[in-house]
């Protein structure tokens, strides 16, 4: 039986309406337990000392005083540390021509990078390990640094791995059509220059593992602060040469990560080889200026691009030539060439055009290592995208809202291949382009725009559309070899008394995953959300999965709880039709009863079926199955991704005299498919939303030519904060997939993915009238301050 | 002088109306003697700049960074964390409001966001929105937005002072 999720008068009708979050009580209480919350018998700590070179080579390393200081227990170096711990490369087998170097925990005869780990110091307190690791003498040459982006394959540019003719570490050109042909020949042809500043997660829990290898059970527990728990499980396993199955990993409370928690990150393989080697607990949690030097970098991006346009104003192709920084390795397991990949999948991505030709080429630097961060390659494409195509409508004098009613692919094209090559099942832009004009009041807004404009005040509109991936198949990372599911699974176990556990292979950061979880196999077993009880995390009980990453969780996690709980129920029933002789097609559950499907009339409480299997089996006959317990797995197969699509807005208004931005308003009209829980939706869209707007208008890495870190603590490096942000309108269109049977896509990524390119556009329309054009993120006063010629020095 | 005469401090004051005795290094900071020596990991340590606000407690009565308060600071004084606060349900409403709203994603910053808003809502008025942002202003979030929060806030300051929310 299919539920009728369209109809909201059914029976346990809990997907498709706000619950409260079942965790929620714990962590506004302090009762969460994140990582560094977390104290051991035996537990030591471990403080890393860590390159002060962006690229030197190691003369010598001198332990002998750090040894003898005050609670030292054990120091190690990268020749001893890849005795007992392989090295890896971020590498995938389908991104042809990619290539990395070896990456080691510890750093072995060269540093590539300001902060790599060098040695590892290992104390009773990680107050005493940090002033044992300030008494290691490192002695370094310091080899020229590689720090720009532009100029990284000159020929006269040094190349940071011996052995390799070049600083490329991928490239790829997608092209169809006949781009010369068309900007050649066309009506008009619009370009533009655009700049992503490299910024970081700056997740308020910083990483964090404790690594606890029992060597009587032989036997390696790592609590660690991720995403992606049986991933790291399987990558622990092969590092350390241990049985994937002797590998335990243990996400409990995780303080926010956005793809930061993702990676394998050096370090944290040290801390658990450390704990291998010293047979005791090893815990490792970063302080903000580690966070800042070593978690994962993104967006550090620099395009130019052309649009061409018919006398209509009808898109006609794009061509854009992106190149992307990263450090000196690709990251591990995921690869650091995704970012750049996405760009040349995702320009243009809302609109129906013939010819297309998007470059990226991504390079090794001296600096952090960038990779996989909320919304992957997205903000960059659609701020490309979407600066070009704001600029295409002021040329030709269209208003930037009727330019994309005149190029969006229409919504009853679908299904669709796109000329990037993306297969699109149902996308709902037309209609998102409606309810946003309405959700705005645009033309009230442009004739207060023009108003105030009289006055003086300076405000602008930015409009962004965009298209969003979620629901990866193993087309992201499983064909190109590495180790990352994108299958998922729950497991749902009915107790006696009628309560349930779900074990779900995803997990949970703040999303809300349990809260979905619970409402999804509540709905499909027929039961109440506070009588499912959700574990995530924990690779000892939980079903072997993917994790949370690229809005994974309610599409493929989701649709696993819903087969997983339907399977219950239906053996539940099972077992109630034999009890009451009749049959189970006749039968329903509703609100933890057994009753008529046909009347509604209670038959029996599911209690009653809960107390017969588990403590009077021998009333039922011998061979009815009576498997309470019931895992099921999904994978998507039909597409590669599912595709999500929205548009936002953005009100903003400039200081021409100070170049300050103030932020009035933004509105975001989004298309997630089947909505599990609405509030939990409109969450995910206005944080990510907010996330989009620190790359817009706060934060950047800032590196000197030297690869020294500038701005490496929250004092110096901006973030979000409340005073500044604006209150966001949220409105939902639902096109579900119709690939499983829930038909939700992810809805995570979608506020990041089109906030930047918002706010860019809204600074534009703002200052254009003024002769200034802004494209270099962040949009700082300064920068914009210079665009309009008020500094020039 | 001894080491520990020199690098060791004895501190008495008071955690939550309980009375806490406690002899620390004498660089420790509040957050850490809170968390590592009394197992009060309900503040938690985000930034160690005193910028992000998630380790944000009570000192006699007022809201004060863990992170950049020396331990013997609080020698004789009054400290209230997020696990005492609960348990007097001094800030229940906050706290149901900031669920009812899911004004917290992963969490983190949620004691010390609860600890700064009490002011808030303890005021005579009920603050603006533009009030509550600017108040809040020193406690970072990653996750929510901080719509939610002030939502949350407003919800719970307009409750306190008998006035429908809307």
């Amino acid at each position: 039986m299919t539920i009728r999720f369209d109809d909201p008068n059914r029976p346990n009708s809990y997907i498709g309406r706000t619950v409260p979050r079942p965790n929620a009580g714990k962590l506004v209480a302090g009762q969460g337990r994140y990582v560094d919350d977390i104290t051991l018998p035996r537990m030591v700590h471990v403080a890393f000392v860590r390159s002060p070179h962006a690229h030197a080579r190691i003369v010598s390393i001198d332990v002998g005083d750090a040894q003898a200081a005050k609670g030292v227990v054990r120091i190690v170096d990268g020749t001893e540390m890849a005795t007992i711990c392989t090295p890896w490369e971020g590498k995938l087998a389908h991104l042809q021509g990619m290539k990395t170097p070896p990456q080691h925990a510890l750093a072995v005869d060269r540093v590539r990078y300001l902060g790599e780990p060098v040695v590892a110091v290992v104390a009773r307190t990680r107050a005493e390990a940090e002033d044992a690791a300030d008494l290691v003498v490192v002695d370094y040459d310091p080899l020229p640094a590689v720090t720009d982006l532009m100029t990284a394959l000159d020929a006269d540019t040094p190349i940071i791995h011996e052995g390799y003719e070049d600083n490329l570490c991928f490239r790829r050109t997608n092209e169809a059509g006949d781009v010369d042909g068309t900007f050649a020949g066309a009506h008009k042809v619009v370009e533009g220059w655009f700049k992503s500043g490299r910024h970081t997660g700056v997740t308020l829990e910083p990483r964090a593992i404790v690594a606890d290898w029992k060597a009587g059970e032989a036997e390696l527990t790592a609590h660690v602060s991720n995403q992606a728990p049986h991933m790291l499980q399987v990558l622990l396993a092969k590092h350390l040469d241990l049985p994937e199955s002797r590998v335990r990993v243990v996400c409990g409370d995780v303080g926010g990560s956005f793809g930061v928690k993702v990676h394998v990150y050096p370090d944290e393989v040290a801390t658990a080889a450390l704990s291998k080697m010293l047979g005791r607990p090893v815990k490792f949690t970063a302080d903000r200026l580690e966070s800042f030097l070593s978690d994962i970098h993104a967006r550090d991006h620099e395009a130019t691009g052309r649009i061409a346009l018919d006398a209509d104003g009808r898109i006609l192709g794009f061509d854009v030539d992106d190149w992307a920084a990263i450090g000196p390795y690709s990251i591990y397991p995921r690869t650091s060439a995704v970012e750049g990949l996405q760009v040349t999948n995702l320009i243009g991505g809302p609109y129906a055009f013939d010819h297309y030709r998007v470059r990226s080429s991504t390079v090794f630097q001296n600096k952090g290592i960038c990779a996989q961060y909320r919304a992957v390659g997205h903000p960059v494409a659609v701020a490309i995208t979407e600066g070009l195509v704001d600029k295409a409508a002021h040329e030709m004098g269209i208003d930037p809202v009727e330019f994309r009613r005149r190029n969006v692919i229409r919504d009853d094209a679908y299904p669709v291949s796109t000329v990037a090559g993306l297969k699109l099942e149902g996308l709902s832009h037309e209609k998102s382009l409606d309810a946003l004009v309405e959700a705005m009041d645009y033309d009230a807004l442009r004739a207060e725009q023009a108003e105030l404009r009289a006055k003086g005040i300076h405000r602008g509109i930015g409009i962004a559309s965009f298209i969003e991936l979620t629901n990866p198949s193993p087309f992201m990372y499983g064909i190109g070899g590495a180790r990352i599911s994108a299958q998922d699974g729950c497991t749902v176990r009915m107790d006696p008394d009628g309560s349930v556990v779900a074990l779900t292979g995803v997990t949970e950061q703040g999303q809300g995953t349990e809260a979905i979880m619970a409402q999804i196999v509540a709905e499909a077993v027929g039961i109440r959300p506070h009588m499912v009880r959700v574990v995530t995390g924990d690779t000892r009980v939980t079903p072997f999965g993917g994790g949370t990453w690229a809005s994974r969780g309610a599409g493929i996690g989701g649709e696993a709880a819903l087969r997983a709980g339907r399977a219950l129920r239906d053996q539940i029933l099972e077992v109630a039709a034999s009890m009451l002789q009749g049959k189970a097609a006749a039968l329903d559950i509703r609100d933890g009863v057994i009753v008529d499907a046909e009347t509604g009339e209670d038959r029996l409480p599911i209690e009653e079926v809960g107390r017969i299997v588990y403590f009077r089996g021998d009333t039922l006959p011998p061979d009815l199955p009576r498997e309470l317990m019931q895992t099921r797995h999904y994978i998507t197969s039909n597409y590669p991704y599912a595709f999500t699509n929205g548009v936002q807005a953005s009100l903003v208004e400039v200081d021409p005299d100070t170049g300050f931005v103030k932020l009035l308003k933004h509105w975001c009209v989004e298309d997630c498919g089947r909505i599990i829980n609405p509030q939990l939706v409109d969450e995910q869209i206005r944080g990510g939303i907010v996330q989009g707007i620190g790359g817009a208008l706060f934060e950047e890495v800032c590196y000197d030519a030297e690869g020294q870190m500038l701005n490496g603590s929250m004092a110096d490096y901006l973030v979000p904060m409340s005073g500044e942000m604006p209150d966001m309108v949220i409105r939902h269109i639902e096109t579900p997939t119709e690939e499983g049977a829930l038909g939700a896509k992810g809805a995570g990524e979608a506020g990041t993915a089109g906030a930047p390119a918002a706010i860019m556009n809204a600074i534009n329309d703002a200052i254009r009238p003024l002769g200034g054009e802004v494209t270099a993120m962040p949009f700082t006063p300064e920068r914009i301050l210079r665009a309009l010629g008020r500094i020039r020095d | 002088m001894t080491d520990a005469f020199r690098n060791r401090i004895d501190l008495t004051f008071t955690v939550n109306g309980e009375q806490v005795e406690a002899t620390v290094p004498a660089g420790r900071h509040l957050i850490d003697v809170l968390r590592l020596d009394l197992g009060l990991t309900g503040s938690h340590a985000g930034c160690e700049h005193g910028v992000c606000g998630a380790c944000t407690v009570l000192v006699d009565g007022a809201p004060v960074r863990g992170c950049l308060t020396l331990a013997a600071q609080v020698q004789a004084a009054e400290v209230w964390t997020v696990e005492g606060l609960t348990d007097t349900g001094a800030v229940a409403d906050l706290q149901a409001a900031f669920v009812a709203r899911n004004a917290l994603q992963c969490g983190y910053c949620t004691p010390g966001m609860l600890v700064a808003a009490k002011a808030l809502v303890e005021r005579e008025t009920v603050p603006s929105r533009a009030e509550i942002r600017e108040h809040m202003s020193g406690n970072y979030c990653r996750c929510t937005g901080y719509e939610a929060i002030v939502d949350a806030i407003e919800t719970a300051a307009r409750a306190r002072a008998g006035e429908a929310t809307e």
